[in-house]
């Protein structure tokens, strides 16, 4: 009588955090869609300038990158799957694939911005005041999204390390894994973002 | 947990929407070598949509949840649109 009240309760327990992290989740994508409306009507009035600074940017890095960010998704859903079968060994090796490649992927960003920012291409430097409004705006919008992505992919890293101690621990195991689960939807979402913020900062033409 | 019917997603089918996604990455970087005017945008977009919905779908194990997370899902979606049309709205018309 009492596992049995204990096991539905475990149930709930799960939908309500799944439910919980799929509002999360909507906040989020309000958050940036909020931030990709500013983007539209900013490059609506300024085609011109969009177009010309857009060329500024690396359009290997950010391949390179999108790349890296897919990957990673597919290791991180490759983790539950392997917790899924009571593979530990092989959720721990996923789990931190996943942690490397983020490294990975912020060690480009590093580099990536310290060049823009060599060249001037930083909010309220001279030599961007001297390109005009719309190479303002557009350096602007980049930094503050690509730079709001990124505090995400740190603040995941910290998720997925966190999760990939409780693996280890065993507290994360078949039969209860929805904090993994939970954790793979922060990071498809942080994929999900960049999947949008490539083509529109990268590839205006 | 006998009762959590949980969906196995098997590593094969990871791999494919990997393979999928990457296909799709390439098609998008492609397209913005070719002048197309503002249809290169549009259709960077289109695929940019198409990829969202692949990873909503399988990797964020949408297609296997109830209608219930299906729904809400489509609700934000059609709610962003809608803020960028009333938004886009005023910008056309405004004199």
């Amino acid at each position: 009588m009492n596992s049995n009240i204990s096991h539905a309760h475990g149930h709930d327990e799960h939908e309500a955090s799944k439910f919980g992290m799929w509002l999360f989740i909507f906040t989020e994508l309000l958050l940036f869609g909020g931030l990709l409306i500013v983007y539209a009507v900013y490059r609506y009035r300024n085609p011109a300038a969009f177009q010309l600074a857009g060329e500024e940017l690396d359009v290997m890095i950010g391949t390179v990158n999108t790349v890296i960010l897919l990957i990673s998704s597919m290791t991180m859903a490759m983790s539950i799957t392997a917790i899924q079968k009571n593979d530990r060994r092989m959720a721990l090796i996923f789990l931190g694939t996943t942690i490397f490649l983020a490294v990975v992927f912020m060690v480009n960003k590093y580099f990536e911005w310290g060049e823009k920012i060599s060249y001037g291409f930083f909010p309220d430097t001279t030599s961007l005041h001297e390109l005009g409004q719309g190479t303002i705006l557009f350096f602007g919008l980049y930094f503050v999204m690509t730079g709001l992505h990124a505090l995400h992919i740190i603040i995941g890293v910290v998720f997925i390390g966190y999760i990939l101690f409780k693996v280890q621990k065993s507290e994360i195991h078949s039969g209860n894994y929805y904090l993994l689960e939970n954790g793979g939807l922060y990071w498809h979402l942080v994929d999900l973002i960049w999947i949008f913020l490539f083509p529109l900062f990268y590839l205006i033409h | 947990m006998s009762e959590h019917k949980s969906h196995v997603t098997g590593y094969r089918t990871h791999l494919m929407v990997l393979a999928a996604l990457l296909v799709l990455t390439s098609i998008t970087v492609g397209i913005t070598r070719l002048e197309l005017g503002p249809l290169n945008t549009t259709a960077a977009m289109l695929i940019a949509g198409l990829k969202a919905f692949i990873v909503l779908a399988w990797f964020m194990h949408l297609k296997f949840e109830s209608a219930f997370y299906k729904i809400m899902v489509t609700l934000v979606f059609i709610l962003f649109l809608l803020i960028l049309l009333v938004t886009f709205f005023d910008y056309w018309f405004r004199t």
